[in-house]
């Protein structure tokens, strides 16, 4: 079967490289009450700069994708491709910030955290990786924070490290598994906005899994809403970037729209 | 972006700071339960049977003094951390085993079930047989006593660890070797701390009591023959005084070298509460 057309479709900016692409991908898992198909059939194909947003419910597969993109898992069938090489184990090159506060060493402080992660992450010395890390930290606003461990840390603070030691390491791919879901509503806010002015500087390439609409909104420039159970597929809405402003009507009714096409079930919004 | 600040704290007053500790409990109740000791003894008034703490305190002293209890006890600590290192030792190579392989982790686990109920004590026999009268079966029975409860811990701690953690280690492209001394043995250290602690606490118990058992030859005691030598005299006091100076090291290696440990490891990282 001829699959090139569809990919091609599935793009959507021309005119930037393909980055990555996700050839029918789908991920099953055996349970103690047999095989669980988490994603199914997923293709996709995304643009050097861009910011796709894999939109869905909870059950509908996006982090299970997120981490075979990732390299943590594999595909049972399907292909996933960077630059045009099948991926392999996980890599810096593909930086992942996950929901989970605990993802940072509690026995680093916060620059040593960040530190560490350059030095193995990019081989970089011992010195350079500090002064390029306390530039990362200063970035996200934790200057006076270099010396804390993790522990003393809030939970918005503990992603901020994790943003910081992501985008340090100048990943081809950056992945975000929902890095935002477990913060109060205000830090949430607070924290899409600073990440959205972060990769708008920096021009990076994101793949970001939500379950909130809003947020996919205000972080993405292309959006995929998936179904669930099994996770697949179900429509894509571009972002314009008059659209990305909170309050304006062109953020309502983009809002709207994704609404009523992939949430019909008033149930299931918002997860 | 605008810079977090931190929060402000303000300090307690000073006295109110050095009765909250618990040091100041503890030399309370201490006292107390001397005082006790000292007032049963001379009202019961048999020294066979119980001695007074100030005969202990005066019998620990000259046997100090004489050189006899700080000879015994350096034989006793350097067996016992000739077979702390040696059981450590051979629980890190174990737990590295059962980390890589899944035949090593069936091992270990079946290992771990079937000799860590075992008292080290009821070896005993078999060291002497194996190893004869000396120094190699306390090695040996001291080694048994600290292997499976080290290996037990850290290989706890190891499978204890948040996945997100562990894909965080992997996300940076480490593995083998690196992985473990980088990301595995730092996160699992709460457990291989305490796992450390238990096989000290064990270590140590075996060792007087093996000494004890053992009759051993009288120039190489420890501090287990001093005290069955004096019990064998009738030298009371000085049983008391040998018992003491267990209790004392005891102490002394959990409340400095253990705390200490804890206190710049976990507990500065949050891993374990202060």
């Amino acid at each position: 079967m001829n699959v090139a057309p569809r990919l091609a479709d599935l793009a959507g900016d021309a005119a930037s490289p393909t980055l990555l692409t996700l050839d029918r991908v789908s991920i099953s898992y055996p349970t103690r009450d047999g095989t669980l198909t988490a994603v199914e059939d997923v293709s996709l194909a995304l643009s050097t700069g861009e910011r796709l947003v894999l939109l869905g419910p909870s059950g509908c597969g996006k982090s299970t994708l997120l981490r075979a993109v990732g390299g943590f898992l594999k595909p049972s069938t399907g292909e996933i491709r960077i630059n045009g090489e099948p991926i392999g184990a996980p890599s810096p090159d593909r930086m992942t910030v996950f929901q989970e506060f605990d993802q940072l060493l509690p026995w680093r402080t916060v620059l040593g955290n960040v530190r560490y992660a350059l030095e193995r992450g990019r081989s970089l010395s011992r010195r350079e990786a500090e002064a390029v890390a306390r530039g990362w930290l200063k970035r996200v606003g934790l200057k006076n924070f270099v010396d804390a461990f993790p522990h003393t840390l809030s939970g918005g603070m503990k992603q901020r490290v994790a943003i910081a030691r992501a985008f340090a390491l100048e990943p081809a791919l950056l992945l975000m598994d929902e890095p935002f879901a477990a913060l109060d509503a205000l830090t949430r806010r607070q924290m899409q906005d600073e990440l959205l002015k972060l990769c708008e500087e920096t021009g990076s390439t994101a793949l970001f899994v939500t379950h909130g609409i809003d947020e996919a909104i205000r972080v993405g420039t292309r959006i995929l809403a998936l179904t669930p159970h099994p996770g697949r597929l179900a429509a894509t809405f571009d972002v314009p970037p008059g659209s990305r402003t909170r309050g304006t009507t062109a953020f309502a009714e983009l809002e709207q729209k994704i609404q009523q096409a992939v949430f019909a079930d008033p149930e299931l919004d918002h997860g | 972006m605008a810079d977090i600040t931190a929060p402000k704290l303000s300090d307690a007053p000073a006295l109110r700071r050095v009765f909250e500790q618990t040091l100041w409990r503890r030399l309370v109740i201490l006292a107390a339960f001397a005082l006790a000791w000292e007032l049963y003894a001379r009202w019961l008034d048999n020294a066979l049977l119980l001695p007074t703490l100030g005969a202990t305190l005066s019998a620990l002293w000259s046997a100090i003094l004489s050189g006899e209890l700080p000879n015994r006890t350096l034989t006793s600590l350097r067996v016992l951390v000739t077979g702390y290192a040696l059981g450590v030792g051979i629980a890190a190579v174990f737990t590295a085993l059962a980390t890589l392989s899944r035949w090593g982790n069936e091992a270990l686990g079946l290992l771990t079930s079937m000799f860590n109920p075992l008292p080290a004590i009821a070896l005993l026999p078999i060291a002497l047989l194996w190893f004869g009268v000396g120094t190699p079966s306390l090695v040996f029975v001291i080694v048994h006593s600290v292997l499976w409860p080290v290996a037990l811990a850290c290989h706890a701690g190891f499978r204890a660890i948040a996945p997100t953690l562990l894909m965080a280690g992997r996300n940076l492209g480490l593995s083998g070797g690196r992985f473990v001394a980088e990301i595995l043995v730092p996160a699992a250290f709460p457990q291989i701390l305490s796992g450390l602690r238990i096989g000290w606490a064990f270590a140590w118990r075996t060792l007087i009591a093996a000494e004890l058992v053992f009759g051993v030859s009288a120039r190489s005691g420890g501090i287990g023959w001093f005290i069955y030598t004096n019990r064998a005299q009738l030298e009371t006091a000085s049983v008391f005084a040998g018992l003491l100076t267990v209790i004392l090291i005891g102490l002394l290696v959990e409340s400095v070298v253990f705390r200490s440990l804890t206190r710049i490891t976990v507990q500065r990282w949050g891993q374990e509460r202060t």
